[in-house]
């Protein structure tokens, strides 16, 4: 078992491992999100007991944060590596012959979603986590001193979407997204060696999976934007 | 019909080399590529000039010398087919076509469109075999029944012809259908089993220090094999490969 | 020299076993102190290297390819025979060796064939242990198909591509011991000469191919699995690099050459299109198991298909001539190479080649589709009177047996057989002539052996299909590996050979002026320009059916093409980098000397016997006419040119076969 993350086929094991456990907290955040187009108080119940539920706080947080990261770092180390495994470029390429354009360029559909990650922290990793550490304040409230002023998570979700730019950056991230899940979703399984005539169903499901959430990321972020 | 042909010249392997244009007439599309490429070259020679130097041998699709990556793509647009099945017919009159080596940092260029694949052999020589003498004292054939289906895996594996359109057509210029196809082969065998952990990790070892990339699953090896040969015999691989990192 | 076969006494059946309960052996410690140099890396060259490293000797292998799995037996595609009776019909080793020898007509040597049928049975059960992938039946166990000659189904075979599965399978052999450090593999070096040290074969001169230094290899034995010359005609179903120069070079250090003419013509090839062709295609001998070999009837037709404005699915039953079947009822279809190779060229001599150049017949599967189709249907509990069914039912079956081949044929033509019958012409294969051996497979140069197609020993005047993978492997996993180790066990105390001797030193010189030659001629043609040349002149003269006249002009021509060739080829680049022009040139210049020796062998041989059809001497149908004077073997020394060699002759001693006419009627 040592050393095979030296390996290429470890690498890309490893690689594989990150994207399904990122690809199950994807379809966890869009379940969440989802409930803010149905029921404002569900969304606010469940977001805080995400926020403040110790073994997600502590634990699945710094995990997932690894996750991602190792996630984007090994993405970059197998890329580094792959380009230098060809010196001298072709003068004529004809890549779309063969290969579909996402598969060929998961590091540029991985990169503007790494870019959009920065927007998103911005918006509201950074925001909560000074809120709840920096400041203090665990109560989810929208006035801590007032106990009736109701949980705050909808109402700063839903004021995020008035900026139509950032609306727009987000629906074109999502499309990134969706570009990205399109390749990886198939290819995990194929890196995991989960690909043989009995696997075939997961095809289809991945392309579902890849355009589905995506695209409902898009609805709930023009649902807030178009509401208020 | 008549062509334009720009084809990399690189005299050895420490020249810097560079594409140059050939005007070529009279061409049939009955002709292969690769005789297309003779005409060309007897009229060179008769010019006083280098010919162009290209690997081919059987010229039957089936011994894997020839390769070239001819615009774009890997023996060229036509389907299941090496470059010397390769028939001008799929060409037009006044078309430009590129014939560029296979490039990967594995496959050093020899003489312009010769490169050296014999890190394919090197990875074979890590573990493509079944360890048992040829003295012909083994068990009788029939001994050994092989379930139909099995059977006909393996040979598909098999018929891979190590022509490196794999490595070519990898935005990578990874190995892992080649390898790949040599691990399927022989996993599939109850034969081969014996020595499937040793086997797997000896290969792909020897694969990842030959310094070819790795594999992302663009699908683009199988698409150019001439020989078809499934990215299913990855995934065996991989997890041939993991069970195997698992064990030893 | 007086040739002596070495063949062992007692009966036929125990021979084989006599002798190696008898020869001296090499001990494993002096194994370790002995080289042998393999050339050529296919089905024999690859399984001695293999086989010989495992016994523990150092070995030496050279191939010209840049990898051992490319040699040309790659491309054998229909199977590989073996008299294991798994089908129950009646097979055995007698049976094996009768129809080789009968299918040889009689002009191999029996002891060898003998023991090439005894071990056939060992190669089945070698390479499957070594995880070569056979066709199998549902129940897991081997496959068999019947092939050309024969009455049994004793063909081994893996799709059409049974050569490749063999070939890895030895080179997988190879592998172990390249990676074991027990074969050192030359790649890309090609064999230029042979070197003799006190009359033993002790090394060779080779030329790198990539850097085209000229380098000195010695060992204390010299194997040649160079293959044949079926090159020498320049089209031909071999690869482009298939050689003579390796065997020629052999020839010219005193190793007779042995049946030059015999010469196989496959029946089933794909059609020459046009000036600019540069090798035929083979469509494998199996498809004669399912096809059905036709010309039409009536010349009106003929002119019409010429013309294309009749298809051939057009013309009807009644009016096709499925000459095989008509002459030969009881083979049919599956009648031997030369026979059927005769009759296309009958058919199409006398005007009814279909297409424009007058050189084709038609292959057609249209029956074997209905008749597969009907018998799925059967099976399926489907409409047996749906044609269109049927059809597609049969075109699935013909795919899994012959889907590579038939792909092959498509990308080619441009022409789809499943719904049009092939085109096929009759085109250069294989070559049974090659150097003389002994039961030991050592040439007339001590030290020296010759096996596979290189050799002549098996095939006798024809040699019959999937005959020819036995051989080589037979030769370089079962009978090779023994044999030698008898010579070997007088040199354990020999010592490492020296490379900085005299001997060594003269064959570089040689090599290097006859370089300086072809570098420095600046002719005016290209090599291609003589080797087209020369290939049409075996074709027309030395081709399917010969005659003195021609065999005459044919000498006096290629002798007159050599002369030109050394005064006039261009070879551009340098001797000292990668110069395929160089190789060619060599290569060539070798093929312009053996091609004279063939046609001299065919002008002596005043008989029809197999391959080697002369026309003066044929049966009132039109069927070969052997000649008891000349149950011989025609071994040729080398006396300087060719039109000086030296006949010796083997004469062949049937006792277990009684040597009668050759008839598949």
């Amino acid at each position: 078992m040592s050393g095979i993350l030296n390996s290429s086929i470890g690498r890309k094991f490893a690689m594989a491992l990150s994207a399904l456990f990122l690809m199950i907290f994807l379809l966890q955040h869009f379940t969440i999100n989802l409930l803010s187009v149905f029921s404002e108080d569900t969304f606010n119940n469940v977001s805080h007991f995400m926020g403040t539920f110790w073994l997600i706080q502590y634990v699945l947080q710094p995990v997932l944060i690894l996750g991602v990261i190792f996630h984007f770092v090994m993405g970059f180390v197998l890329e580094i590596r792959n380009r230098n495994a060809r010196q001298i470029s072709y003068a004529k390429n004809n890549g779309s012959a063969n290969s579909s354009w996402m598969s060929r360029n998961m590091i540029w559909s991985g990169l503007a979603i790494l870019a959009f990650i920065g927007l998103h922290f911005y918006d509201f990793w950074a925001p909560e986590i000074n809120v709840k550490y920096f400041k203090g304040d665990m109560s989810g409230l929208i006035d801590p001193d007032n106990v009736n002023s109701g949980f705050r998570y909808w109402e700063e979700l839903h004021h995020k979407f008035v900026d139509i730019w950032r609306v727009v950056l987000y629906c074109i991230a999502f499309i990134f997204l969706s570009l990205h899940l399109l390749h990886g979703f198939s290819s995990a399984f194929q890196s995991t060696g989960m690909n043989n005539k009995y696997t075939k169903s997961l095809q289809g499901f991945g392309k579902a999976y890849a355009i589905i959430i995506p695209l409902g990321f898009v609805f709930i972020a023009l649902f807030h934007h178009f509401t208020h | 019909m008549n062509l334009t042909l720009k084809i990399w010249r690189q005299a050895n392997a420490n020249d810097k080399g560079k594409m140059v244009d050939y005007k070529i007439s009279d061409v049939s599309p009955d002709m292969s590529f690769l005789e297309m490429l003779d005409v060309l070259n007897n009229e060179l020679i008769e010019k006083g000039e280098e010919p162009v130097a290209f690997d081919h041998d059987c010229r039957e699709g089936i011994c894997g010398s020839c390769s070239l990556y001819i615009n774009g793509e890997a023996h060229g647009p036509d389907r299941g087919v090496t470059t010397c099945q390769l028939h001008m017919r799929m060409f037009k009159d006044g078309d430009t076509i590129f014939i560029e080596p296979f490039r990967a940092k594995a496959f050093p260029v020899i003489k312009d469109l010769v490169v050296d694949r014999t890190a394919f052999d090197r990875i074979q020589h890590a573990g493509g075999f079944i360890s048992v003498n040829t003295s012909g004292n083994t068990i009788d054939a029939n001994a050994i029944p092989v379930n139909k289906e099995n059977a006909d895996d393996a040979f598909s594996a098999a018929t891979c012809i190590g022509c490196g359109a794999c490595v070519a057509s990898c935005k990578n210029s990874s190995a892992m259908l080649f390898v790949g196809a040599k691990v399927s082969q022989f996993a599939l065998l109850p034969q081969g089993r014996v020595e499937a952990t040793d086997r797997v990790l000896n290969m792909v070892n020897q694969m990842d220090a030959e310094g070819f990339g790795n594999c992302t699953n663009t699908g683009a090896c199988e698409v150019e094999c001439p020989k078809g040969i499934s990215l299913e015999n990855i995934a065996r691989m991989n997890r041939e490969y993991l069970a195997a990192s698992l064990k030893g | 020299m007086a040739l002596d076969s070495k063949i062992p006494q007692g009966p036929i059946a125990d021979k084989w076993t006599n002798y190696k309960n008898h020869i001296d052996l090499v001990n494993p410690a002096n194994k370790r102190n002995i080289d042998v140099i393999v050339v050529g890396t296919g089905l024999a060259g690859g399984s001695a290297a293999a086989t010989l490293a495992e016994l523990g000797y150092n070995v030496k292998a050279f191939c010209f390819q840049d990898s051992p799995r490319r040699a040309h037996s790659i491309a054998a595609q229909g199977g590989i025979n073996a008299a294991k009776n798994y089908q129950g019909d009646g097979d055995s080793t007698y049976r094996l060796f009768y129809d080789t020898v009968k299918g040889g007509d009689y002009r191999s040597r029996e002891a060898n064939v003998y023991r090439l049928a005894e071990v056939s049975a060992n190669i089945i059960d070698q390479c499957v242990a070594q995880g070569v992938p056979f066709a199998r039946e549902y129940g897991g166990l081997l496959d068999n198909r019947s092939f050309g000659g024969v009455l049994v189904s004793r063909t081994f075979y893996a799709a059409g591509q049974t050569g490749q599965q063999l070939l890895l399978g030895a080179y997988s052999a190879m592998n172990r011991q390249i990676g074991r450090g027990k074969i050192k593999m030359y790649n890309r070096h090609e064999m230029l000469d042979v070197v003799k040290v006190d009359g033993k074969a002790r090394g060779i001169i080779t030329r790198n191919l990539i850097t085209g230094e000229i380098e000195r290899h010695s060992a204390h034995a010299v194997v040649l699995g160079t293959g044949g010359y079926g090159n020498v005609f320049f089209l031909s179903t071999n690869a482009m690099g298939s050689n003579v120069t390796a065997a020629w070079k052999a020839h010219k250090r005193g190793a007779y050459f042995a049946n030059p003419c015999y010469t196989q013509i496959h029946p089933t090839c794909i059609p020459v299109s046009g000036d600019h062709q540069s090798k035929l295609t083979l469509m494998s001998e199996s498809l004669r198991n399912d096809g059905r070999i036709w010309v039409p009837k009536k010349m009106e037709d003929v002119k019409a298909i010429r013309n294309k404005t009749l298809k051939p699915t057009e013309i009807a039953e009644e009016d096709r001539d499925y000459y095989l079947e008509r002459r030969y009822p009881a083979f049919g279809n599956l009648v031997p190479r030369d026979v059927a190779s005769r009759a296309a060229k009958e058919r199409c001599d006398a005007g009814y080649g279909v297409n424009a150049t007058g050189e084709a017949v038609y292959l057609d599967f249209a029956s074997a589709i209905t008749r597969y189709g009907k018998e799925q249907a059967t099976i399926k509990g489907l409409n047996l009177n749906d044609a269109a069914l049927v059809k597609k039912l049969g075109q699935e079956v013909v795919k899994n047996k012959y889907g590579n081949l038939f792909q092959m044929y498509e990308k080619i033509v441009d022409e789809d057989p499943y719904n049009t019958p092939m085109m096929i012409y009759p085109a250069v294969h294989y070559t049974m002539g090659g150097i003389w051996v002994d039961y030991n497979l050592m040439t007339t140069v001590p030290g020296l052996y010759a096996i596979g197609e290189a050799n002549f020993s098996d095939h006798g005047a024809n040699r019959l299909g999937a005959s020819a993978l036995m051989q080589g492997l037979a030769d370089g996993y079962f009978v090779l590996p023994y044999t030698i180790g008898d010579y070997l066990s007088n040199d354990i105390r020999t010592g490492p050979i020296p490379t900085d001797t005299k001997e060594f030193d003269e064959a570089e010189a040689e090599v290097r002026k006859n370089i300086d030659h072809l570098i420095n001629n600046n002719g005016t043609h290209s090599v291609d320009y003589f080797h087209k040349r020369l290939g049409k002149i075996m074709w027309n003269k030395c081709g399917m059916a010969r005659n003195a006249e021609d065999l005459k002009s044919a000498i006096t021509e290629i002798s007159e093409l050599r002369a030109e060739f050394w005064k006039d080829v261009k070879v551009p680049g340098t001797a000292n980098e990668f110069n395929e022009e160089l190789a060619k040139a060599g290569r060539v210049a070798d093929f312009l000397e053996l091609g004279e020796l063939f046609a001299k062998d065919a002008l002596q041989r005043e008989e029809s016997a197999g391959g080697h059809f002369r026309e003066e001497y044929q049966t009132s149908e039109g069927e070969a006419m052997r000649r008891k004077e000349f149950q011989y073997v025609s071994a040729w020394e080398y006396k300087g040119e060719p039109k000086d060699a030296v006949l010796h002759k083997e004469e062949l001693e049937y006792e277990n076969i009684q040597v009668k006419e050759r008839s598949y009627k």
